[in-house]
């Protein structure tokens, strides 16, 4: 037996089911397509590469679709895949390998659904309600001029080590896409904790959370139950306990806040 | 006042309302589970019927009563609304969602297992709130000889107790060798009660609803309060797999199952 012939019996054909809308006001609806000889060596995301490739050829409108590092790290690629965010593997779309599926599968494709996450098209949904909250208070203010020492300040080893596991927060918004509320909680309690575990993140500690859960809640994200589907689908492992900590930041903030 | 309207009706302040009234119908489930043990007393439901005079008259207990009817309501109605607004922040649903790889059921089915335990809420008071403070519940008297402890109970019709303008509660005779108790007989009803097969069933049902309830709602209630560490996460836990989602409403399980097998 050849080595390629090998390879051959591992490829795969798949029927996809893909969530097709040409623009926000579009009503959209489900487009079927088979895929054959997928390798499964492949991303999902060069599986719509050659999906959109042969599209292309036919002088068919391509799956449009967020992408860019393609590494895990950007949190651009967005795809809902078989009832979950980023699919069955707990990672980012672009490294999820179609070796997770097995020849003959049918896998339903859709965007993230959340009503502060609208449709641009098929599957890119706009994300800039989490940049808002972002901007909302999400930073420190710092003087400019000169870098400081390295270590002037000293930060506990424990709480460097937290505010650097909530920073890997990469937003890609997989969070509200599993909450069944379609709550940002996560995102925004990795966000808050970053800065409120660090001595730069207190001076605006209080203010910080205030204003992002206005901003949250004024974007029409929905409120937390507590299932933990998002940490579970989180590619960056975010903790439950930053919703406990941003729980307890907003609750300290607005009983001793200044303002009335 | 702006600060605690704008707090609560913030998502974390509303959840947070939800928290609090769902820990403290927890902190009522203890104490009901507590003093309803009183049935399982062998003692033609003496100890029992003055308790239930005692919770329905101390003024005290009475206040805190009036405060556990408001928090039901209002945990059930804030409830609502939430899964109302939830449903809001997704008005496309997905054509395929696999909850089950990434949550608990019970934590996806708080709205329905909390709407099964307000319907069981509302048949449970009209069996035996209503009845005992409105409908017409027949009286026993419990004659103690204090020498020998022996008790004798004899029923007494409602009229009989209003013409002879008797007082519910515990008189001694002049002696002081008898105890005379005159009560409405709760224990009774309550007797009456789970002699149908069907009442004892929605009862056992509805306390399997209330396991699923808490076995999520207890500990969601402690980490949208803050309190996740690791120091008190394992107690939490347990408290909530253990006491609160399956000795409680076990305990409650038996009582109708007790009256409806051995009585």
């Amino acid at each position: 037996m050849s080595s390629e012939k090998i390879i051959m019996e591992k490829n795969l054909n798949l029927n996809l089911k893909v969530w097709r809308q040409k623009n926000a006001s579009d009503k959209g609806k489900f487009e079927e397509y088979k895929v054959n000889d997928i390798s499964t060596d492949m991303s999902f995301l060069e599986m719509f590469d050659v999906l959109n490739e042969r599209l292309n050829n036919e002088g068919k409108d391509p799956v449009a679709f967020d992408h860019d590092c393609r590494e895990g790290i950007c949190g651009s690629c967005s795809m809902y895949i078989n009832g979950r965010p980023h699919g069955p593997k707990q990672t980012t779309t672009c490294q999820l390998h179609m070796r997770s599926f097995n020849d003959g599968d049918t896998i339903v494709v859709e965007p993230w659904r959340a009503q502060p996450f609208p449709v641009i098209k098929d599957l890119v949904v706009d994300r800039s309600a989490f940049d808002r909250i972002i901007s909302s208070g999400g930073f420190i203010s710092v003087n400019t001029g000169n870098a400081q020492d390295a270590n002037a300040i000293p930060i506990p080893k424990d709480a460097a080590d937290e505010s650097f596991a909530a920073a890997a927060c990469i937003g890609c918004g997989a969070c509200v896409a599993a909450c069944k509320n379609a709550s940002a909680m996560l995102f925004v309690s990795a966000k808050v904790s970053q800065l409120a575990l660090l001595p730069q993140g207190m001076p605006e500690r209080k203010k910080r959370v205030m204003e992002m859960v206005a901003q949250m809640d004024a974007e029409g994200f929905g409120a937390c139950t507590n299932t933990g589907a998002c940490s579970a689908e989180c590619p960056k492992e975010i903790s439950l306990s930053n919703i406990a900590r941003m729980n307890r930041e907003y609750i300290v903030a607005e009983l001793s806040s200044d303002s009335k | 006042m702006n600060w605690v309207i704008k707090m609560f009706s913030s998502t974390i302040g509303q959840k947070l309302i939800m928290a609090l009234t769902g820990l403290f119908l927890c902190s009522f489930l203890v104490i009901h589970m507590v003093g309803n043990l009183q049935l399982f007393k062998v003692d033609n439901g003496l100890a029992f019927n003055t308790y239930s005079v005692f919770m329905t008259s101390n003024p005290v207990i009475k206040t805190i009563s009036y405060i556990l009817y408001f928090s039901i309501l209002f945990h059930a109605f804030k409830g609502l609304m939430l899964i109302r607004k939830n449903q809001k922040s997704r008005p496309v649903k997905y054509a395929v969602q696999n909850g089950a790889a990434n949550s608990h059921w019970t934590s996806r089915n708080m709205g329905i297992l909390g709407t099964i335990l307000l319907v069981f809420i509302v048949i449970h008071m009209s069996n035996f709130w209503y009845e005992y403070k409105f409908g017409h519940i027949p009286f026993t008297s419990y004659l103690t000889n204090m020498a020998t402890g022996e008790t004798k109970s004899s029923p007494m019709s409602a009229e009989y107790v209003q013409s002879n303008k008797l007082e519910e509660g515990i008189t001694s005779n002049e002696q002081g060798q008898f105890r005379v108790v005159i009560v409405k007989d709760l224990y009774k009803e309550v007797e009456e009660e789970f002699k149908e097969w069907w009442i004892v069933a929605l009862y056992v049902i509805s306390m399997f609803a209330v396991g699923f309830h808490l076995y999520h709602g207890f500990k969601s209630a402690f980490q949208t309060l803050g309190v996740n560490h690791v120091k008190y996460n394992g107690l939490i836990k347990f408290l909530g797999t253990w006491v609160f989602s399956v000795l409680i409403p076990a305990g409650f399980a038996a009582m109708p199952l007790y009256f409806f097998i051995f009585k």
